[in-house]
């Protein structure tokens, strides 16, 4: 039929047109999208919280700000993306040394909360169980590094495989969506700390 | 009509049909990734949990047939509804919105999958152990101390009621674990349908040329990523209070009863709507096709739903008009509760316009659907009188409440769901279903549900509270809740009609050949049953009404876009 | 705001009937039930033209077009892709209407919820247990259960501003013909008032699903006439009776585990976990209003209350025969 053809002459045309967005990128965004969502609950469940813990201890006794901490897991956002940029320029060297730095920043991190953990627990006595303070503290900070050790064990994974010559440029998306992962952690630390270090601390 | 078979060349028919032996073809159901089998799984689990909620109902509605009446206990009733409305909402509800989504999605835009197969199935099976996880408390719930079964803290499983202290054994752990499972489940099938939405259509197809059906369940999916892991949190949060003490709801340690509600209906809010958007998505198709016309209004019915997802983020206080909130946020709350009522009106609207000056023709599927306007009508307007703060502060927890949300969830849902599985079910078997079967199916349903529910209303006028196991006579309430009982018997009949339906014509059914319905997406330009890649060549379109173009080449949609 | 209008709407009820087990909410006999009455009707009336406008237009559309034996098949019908204005129209209007009704909530809202208490009123706190209510009078220093006696009060002077709580889960307060609910929330403290206009006796149930026994958690509002409440407050500031013609019967008492959970004030019997029965007698009902309160139902009850409440929180005690008489005789003196 002759509408037939045009309409295929038609398609062809638009089919060299024709562009749609990366399922990687929608993926990944909307993932965010929906934690953000699930850590939002806990943030204002901590933000109701503070300051009503019926007995101490009291942030104010115990908590001590995790500044290094801090640093380390901010300063990893820098790394990745050094990291990122060297595996753009196919500088297989660069990355691996960037992608090792944001590993031992996040590790250092990971350490960190661990030893603050270890001392509010063996030294102050405060358990997720002991008051309202326990309760938000240990579960939204918990929240936050569970997701770094999830990040931390695709960095580990992309690293063991780089090391042992797995042709890593074959995973330029990847690398990119696990970089993006881990800056929006950063970002969420930021929250977290401002909602569970500073705010009880300074304001209240 | 001779051109129907665009763009497919038919593969043979043979070749489509090897023989397999039984384990072999289970094993092709089970490990598949086939987003047409796992649609289908997702469809049939649903069914499945339907029929069993629907006997629990049943009991339900047995015990409150007469005052003081015994068919169960106080204990026994309350795990009936607890274990009837969480089924119906998680376990029939979602995987009825995740079913029709991931078999009809890559289909209406053109393309051979979901964007993440291997997701999609994982998103099945762990909503199915979800399920099994929730039904397992029936066996596992009383705990290691052996005390009670099944979860019996009620769908919305407010707190403290659900903590340590009142709640023993480990039926909430259940409950708390079964759903949160299952809500991973629509989490990652949302995430899929975004993606295949966003980066599978076909050529041609921009979203403005996508089929409403898509772009409803879309936003749909969008509401689920937003809405869910509110639920997520509450859930962990409980499960950290029952297992590890901490006391996000433990009111004695200072924590607070009305978190759990707050977190609760800002997902159980928009929750509803999650539900009720796959029936707008099947109207949307079914109604312009039986009208024979295009969708009244396209832009703003995609303006519409959107408005109506966001609006729904903003409203989920008006469940908690009881708990003694200040003036002002009752005031608001119930603003923009009665807000959601414009957009979801412009959409009846722009269905009834669609009707208006087509062709109807009155098939089942047709006929569903005009009940679903009718009932959602009331359902709505209803709803707009709980939004009322001050009228709901009667009617809250009432049996009113009760007969709004089935009108919304029965005669709004699942009329929706049943059009539109009469509608696709000749696309997805390859065989119609038989027409006076569905017609007595419906007729009877259609009674039987507004004998319940109707009556319902005025049970909750007359102060009749929901959730009683039993009440005393001479309170007004016996002839309503009688009645009411009664209509549970078409309803099941209707259902039994259905199920006899699908089993005899998927058996030996009329052929459906590819297009029965003379339709208008590119699901029906392949053939019924597709085959397992869909397209043996990737459409491409100009319009919304890709077969329409076709059918009519001398008067093509895309002329006018 | 309400009360002038309700009094003028009571002019057509019949008062003083014994106990109203129909609890019509669109009957009420109290200000915020009254109010929430008129928002109640005058929504019904809106929704009811949009329910017939729009029904009607499907209902019309339905049967104007619908496909007749006749109709050319082959023929399509024009297509119609929208209009701009029609849509419009139909945007506008519900926006329109949706205004008057939040006005009207709002309206009412503040009506209820920030009505300011009279100088008269009367103080009650109603605290929630499963599955049974505990009535404090703050200002009389009384203690009771399961039924909230207040003043009638003809013109709103002697309204009872209720301050609710619980101790365990969420409870509700709801008299249908009195006022809407509010929540008894552990925790917290809410408020809700009452003035009902004529005596009598007044139904509600617990409204929030709260447990096994959530069905028979019943409660009962007595409005009295001035006199009888004013009767009523002095006969329950009272310590308990100390009849001494069931001195035994009171001795047995003591001797069992009933003081551990009933307080009786006056007498060794402490107990906070179950209802006080210092004037059990003067109840109506036993149990949050499942029995009535006779002898053979406290006997009943006593012996077993797992029988007409199963699941409560009240053990069976398995007292013997002539314990159980001498419980119940000794009940019976607690006037
Ligand atoms: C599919 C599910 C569904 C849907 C779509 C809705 C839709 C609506 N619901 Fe419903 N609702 C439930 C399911 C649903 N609901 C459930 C399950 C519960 C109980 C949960 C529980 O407690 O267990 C509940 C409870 C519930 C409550 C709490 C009651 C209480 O417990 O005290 C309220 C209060 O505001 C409410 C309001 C509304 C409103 C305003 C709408 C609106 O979206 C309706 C909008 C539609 C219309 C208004 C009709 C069409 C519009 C027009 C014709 C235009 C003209 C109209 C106007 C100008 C008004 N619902
Ligand atoms: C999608 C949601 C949905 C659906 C479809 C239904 C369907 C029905 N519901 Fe449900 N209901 C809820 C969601 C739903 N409900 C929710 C969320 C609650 C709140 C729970 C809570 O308070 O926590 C609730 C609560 C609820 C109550 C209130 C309980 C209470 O407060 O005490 C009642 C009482 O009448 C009821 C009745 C019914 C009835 C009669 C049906 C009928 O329409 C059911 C019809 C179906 C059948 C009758 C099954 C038929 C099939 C057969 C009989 C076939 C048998 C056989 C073989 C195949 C062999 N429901
Ligand atoms: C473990 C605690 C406990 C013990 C022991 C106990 N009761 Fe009770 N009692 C309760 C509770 C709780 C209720 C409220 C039950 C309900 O309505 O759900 C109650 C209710 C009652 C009532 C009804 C009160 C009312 O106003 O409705 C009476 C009478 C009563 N108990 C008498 C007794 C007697 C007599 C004994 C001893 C033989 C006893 N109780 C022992 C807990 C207890
Ligand atoms: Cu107390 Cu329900
Ligand atoms: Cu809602």
């Amino acid at each position: 039929m002759a509408q037939d053809n045009v309409i295929a002459a038609d398609a062809l045309q638009m089919e060299r047109e024709w562009k749609l967005p990366d399922r990687g990128t929608i993926g990944v965004i909307f993932l965010i999208i929906t934690e953000t969502a699930l850590f939002t609950m806990f943030v204002a469940a901590d933000l109701i919280y503070i300051g009503k813990s019926l007995t101490g201890p009291y942030p104010k006794d115990v908590l001590e700000m995790p500044i290094i901490a801090t640093v380390c897991l901010l300063s990893s956002s820098g790394t990745i993306v050094f990291a990122e940029h060297a595996l753009r320029r196919n500088d297989l060297g660069k990355f691996k040394i960037w992608w090792l730095v944001t590993i031992l920043l996040g590790l250092y991190f990971l350490y960190a909360t661990g030893a603050e953990w270890h001392k509010l627990i063996y030294e102050d006595h405060l358990t997720i169980a002991t008051n309202l303070f326990g309760t938000t503290f240990y579960s939204l900070v918990g929240l936050h590094a569970s997701h770094v050790v999830v990040g931390m064990t695709f960095l580990l994974i992309v690293f063991i495989t780089t090391i042992f010559g797995f042709p890593i440029q074959t995973q330029e998306r990847r690398v990119k969506f696990l970089s993006w992962y881990w800056h929006f952690f950063d970002w969420v630390w930021v929250i977290v700390f401002t909602v569970v270090y500073i705010l009880p601390l300074k304001v209240f | 009509m001779a051109s129907i078979d665009y763009p497919l060349e038919h593969p043979k028919a043979e070749a489509l049909t090897p023989e397999f032996s039984f384990s072999e073809s289970l094993y092709k159901w089970v490990a598949t990734v086939d987003h047409k089998r796992l649609g289908l799984m997702y469809v049939v689990s649903a069914l499945v949990f339907l029929v069993i909620a629907g006997i629990m109902a049943s009991v339900i509605r047995m015990q409150l047939a007469f005052p003081l009446n015994h068919v169960v206990g106080p204990d026994t009733f309350n795990r009936l509804f607890t274990m009837h409305g969480t089924t119906m909402v998680f376990l029939v509800g979602m995987p009825m919105v995740a079913g029709f989504s991931v078999y009809l999605i890559p289909l209406m835009i053109g393309t051979r999958d979901m964007a993440f197969p291997r997701l999609n199935a994982f998103g099945f099976w762990i909503f199915l152990l979800g399920g099994c996880l929730l039904y397992f408390s029936y066996i596992g719930g009383g705990g290691l101390s052996g005390d009670g079964s099944a979860p019996d803290v009620g769908w919305f499983a407010y707190a403290p009621l659900t903590e340590k202290a009142f709640s023993r054994g480990a039926a909430t752990d259940y409950w708390a674990l079964g759903v949160l499972l299952s809500g991973v489940g629509s989490i990652v099938t949302a995430l899929n349908v975004i993606a295949t939405t966003f980066c599978m259509r076909c050529p041609g197809m921009t979203l403005s040329r996508m089929p409403m059906f898509v772009w409803v369940m879309l936003i749909d999916a969008w509401l689920v990523l937003v809405a869910l892991p509110p639920l997520s949190a509450a859930q962990i949060m409980l499960e950290l209070d029952r297992h590890l003490g901490a006391n996000f709801f433990d009111t004695q340690a200072g924590g607070s009863a009305v978190l759990w509600q707050h977190l609760f209906w800002i997902f159980g809010h928009p929750e509803v709507y999650i539900l009720i958007f796959p029936a707008f998505a099947i109207l949307s198709e079914v109604i312009p096709v039986f009208s024979r016309k295009p969708l009244f209004g396209r832009p703003a019915m995609v303006g519409a739903v959107t408005a109506i997802g966001f609006i729904s983020l903003g409203v989920w206080a008006h469940h908690m008009f009881a708990i003694g909130m200040t003036s002002w946020s009752n005031t608001f709350f119930a603003a923009s509760s009665m807000l959601v009522g414009v957009p979801t009106g412009i959409k009846i609207f722009n269905w009834t316009a669609t009707m208006y000056g087509g062709k109807l023709r009155m098939q089942t599927p047709l006929l569903f659907c005009i009940a679903f306007l009718l009932q959602f009508l009331v359902a709505g307007l209803t709803g707009i009188m709980l939004a009322v703060a001050p009228f709901d502060w009667q009617l809250h927890d009432s049996y009113f409440v009760v007969a709004h949300f089935h009108f919304t969830l029965v005669g709004g849902l699942v009329f929706g769901l049943f059009a539109g599985m009469y509608y696709w079910f000749p696309k997805v078997s390859g065989k119609m279903l038989d027409e006076k079967l569905g017609k007595w199916h419906f007729w009877l349903f259609c009674i039987g549900f507004n004998m319940t529910f109707l009556t319902l209303h005025f049970a909750g006028f007359l102060g009749m509270p929901r959730r009683i196991y039993t009440y005393y006579p001479g309170r007004g309430w016996d002839a309503i809740n009688l009645i009411a009982s009664l209509g549970v018997i078409p309803q099941a009949a209707g259902i039994l009609c259905f199920v006899w339906n699908i089993i005899r014509s998927s058996l030996r059914g009329i052929p459906a050949g590819d297009d029965p319905w003379d339709a208008w997406t590119l699901e029906w330009a392949t053939t019924s049953p597709p085959p397992e890649y869909n397209f043996e060549k990737l459409p491409v379109v100009r319009s919304s009404r890709p077969l329409w173009d076709l059918k009519h080449p001398q008067d093509p949609d895309w002329k006018y876009e | 705001m309400f009360a002038h209008a309700l009094n003028a709407y009571l002019q057509v009820q019949v008062p003083g009937v014994a106990e109203r087990r129909i609890t019509d909410i669109f009957k009420p006999m109290g200000t915020p039930g009254y109010a929430e009455r008129e928002a109640a009707l005058f929504t019904i009336g809106v929704t009811a033209v949009i329910f017939v406008v729009v029904a009607g237009l499907i209902v019309y559309t339905v049967w104007r077009f619908r496909r007749r034996p006749s109709d050319d098949s082959a023929q399509e019908p024009p297509q119609v892709y929208g209009s701009n204005q029609i849509e419009a129209a139909w945007t506008i209007i519900p926006i329109l209407i949706v205004f008057v009704l939040i006005g009207v909530s709002a309206r009412v809202i503040a009506g209820v919820e920030n009505a300011s208490p009279p100088p008269k009123a009367l103080k009650v706190r109603l605290i929630g247990h499963q599955w049974w209510w505990e009535v404090q009078y703050p200002d009389y220093g009384i203690v009771t259960a399961n039924e909230i006696h207040v003043p009638a009060t003809p013109d709103g002077q002697r309204a009872t501003y209720l301050e609710l709580t619980s101790v365990d889960v969420i409870h509700s307060f709801w008299i249908p013909e009195l006022a809407g609910k509010t929540d008894l929330i552990p925790n917290r403290v809410n408020y809700a008032w009452i003035d009902p206009r004529v005596p009598g006796v007044y139904v509600g149930n617990c409204a929030e699903y709260c447990g096994t026994q959530h069905a028979q958690m019943l409660l009962r509002v007595i409005a009295d006439t001035p006199e009888n409440f004013k009767t009523w407050t002095e006969q329950q500031q009272r310590p308990a009776e100390n009849d001494p013609q069931v001195s035994d019967a009171r001795n047995v008492f003591g001797s069992l585990a009933c003081v551990n959970c009933h307080d009786i004030r006056g007498t060794p019997s402490v107990g906070k976990f179950g209802p006080d029965l210092t004037h059990l007698m003067s109840r109506r009902t036993l149990a949050a209003g499942v029995l009535v309160n006779d002898t053979k139902n406290l006997r009943a009850w006593v012996d077993d209350p797992q029988k007409a409440k199963p699941g409560c929180l009240m053990p069976s005690m398995k007292l013997n025969d002539q314990q159980l008489e001498q419980v119940v005789s000794y009940l019976q003196s607690l006037k």
